[in-house]
């Protein structure tokens, strides 16, 4: 039981681990997209819908690695395979 | 907010848990296990993809010159849309880019799209009539997102052996990205490297196309059941109370907002996805050298 315990609390630092540093590169990376767009849109306010279609293009692929990294936190928060692997090591009690 | 068929609430855990378990024939053996298979999803994928199919036929059958219909301006618009993306990006010659990307792009909406029906609605309705579980949204089965991008990753290999021949299909990861011209001891030299560079990138098109979309829906899924929690345990009890006011209420706006918002992320993920589908095969048929 001591170490589920130690693991799912290693598990829950990681799981924050995670979303943080997800959430931090996709910060920076929306920032200075956002600048640099709104640079060429001040540079050539013609070309603003081409550029924001664009923009949006690069927002989905800035997003790709964070919501991954969530979907594997969310897998570790409610089927963790290491609580499991123990679990199978124990035998069964009560 | 929906009874379940037990007369009290489940624990958050075991609501969370049912809510991502699917409606599989058996239990798959070990990872790959062909012979399990998740009727929900590919229910509802083959219902969308009817659907989406019978609809823009219907449209293509009607359409005429003179003022166009509200449903076929839409579907004229929707096309333009992708056509006007796809005239961009792809510059060689083939037939079947187009209404690939037109198909993914519809197709993968409309699964994304099903992500804004209230969490326990068809669930809910499937229970009453003795389904023990639904997920209702294909975008959030691993199996349906890697068809696809698996299905995209054949016909760039494809489209690279018929422009540049199997040989030619090899060659290539063998010569990108360090070129050593005329000197044929140096290029076998960098070869090792080059393939396994080339190599990396090869699988990790695929494996980012589909694990991009699963992760944006999954993550949306997520956040609908973390708001149904709000008001798990009381349900439409709440109502009694003040305090269980502002609980409905907030999951209730709340919902509201976090739809309109994953609605949009849906329709940014299909888009993207069938864009990548076009820049990958234009890379792929570009003639070389």
């Amino acid at each position: 039981m001591e170490s589920i315990a130690h693991i799912e609390a290693m598990t829950v630092l990681a799981v924050g681990i995670i979303f943080g540093m997800g959430a931090f590169g996709t910060a920076i990376g929306f920032g200075l997209l956002g600048g640099r767009f709104l640079e060429g849109m001040a540079r050539q306010p013609e070309l603003a819908p081409a550029l924001l279609g664009r923009a949006f293009i690069f927002v989905a692929l800035l997003d790709a690695v964070t919501f991954i990294g969530i979907g594997f936190a969310l897998f570790f928060t409610f089927a963790n395979p290491f609580v499991a692997a123990v679990q199978a090591l124990q035998p069964a009690a009560h | 907010m929906f009874r379940h068929m037990i007369s009290e609430a489940p624990s958050p855990n075991e609501y969370i848990l049912h809510h991502l378990t699917f409606l599989t024939n058996r239990s798959p053996k070990g990872i790959l296990d062909f012979s399990a298979i998740n009727l929900d999803s590919v229910f509802f994928s083959v219902l969308l993809a009817v659907l989406f199919g019978g609809l823009f036929y219907a449209a293509a059958r009607r359409v005429t010159t003179g003022v166009p219909s509200r449903f076929q301006n839409f579907v004229e618009w929707v096309v333009e849309l992708v056509d006007a993306q796809v005239k961009d990006i792809f510059h060689g010659q083939s037939r079947l880019i187009a209404p690939l990307a037109l198909t993914i792009f519809c197709w993968v909406f409309l699964f994304n799209a099903l992500d804004v029906v209230p969490l326990d609605l068809l669930p809910g309705a499937a229970g009453a009539a003795g389904i023990g579980h639904l997920r209702i949204v294909p975008s959030t089965d691993l199996n349906i997102v890697f068809g696809l991008s698996l299905t995209v990753l054949l016909l760039i290999i494809f489209y690279s052996v018929a422009m540049k021949g199997v040989v030619g299909f090899f060659a290539e990861f063998a010569l990108h990205p360090l070129r050593i011209k005329g000197r044929p001891l140096m290029q076998a030299l960098v070869a090792p490297f080059n393939i396994v560079v080339e190599f990396a990138s090869f699988l990790a098109r695929p494996v980012s196309l589909a694990l991009r979309l699963y992760g944006n829906m999954f993550a949306g899924e997520m956040v609908f059941i973390l708001i149904a929690l709000i008001t798990l345990s009381s349900g439409f009890a709440g109502l009694a109370s003040l305090g269980g006011w502002v609980g409905t209420v907030g999951a209730l706006l709340l919902g509201i907002l976090w739809s309109l918002f994953d609605l949009f992320i849906g329709f940014l993920q299909a888009f993207i996805f069938a864009i990548l589908t076009v820049v990958y095969l234009s890379a792929a048929s570009e003639h070389h050298d």
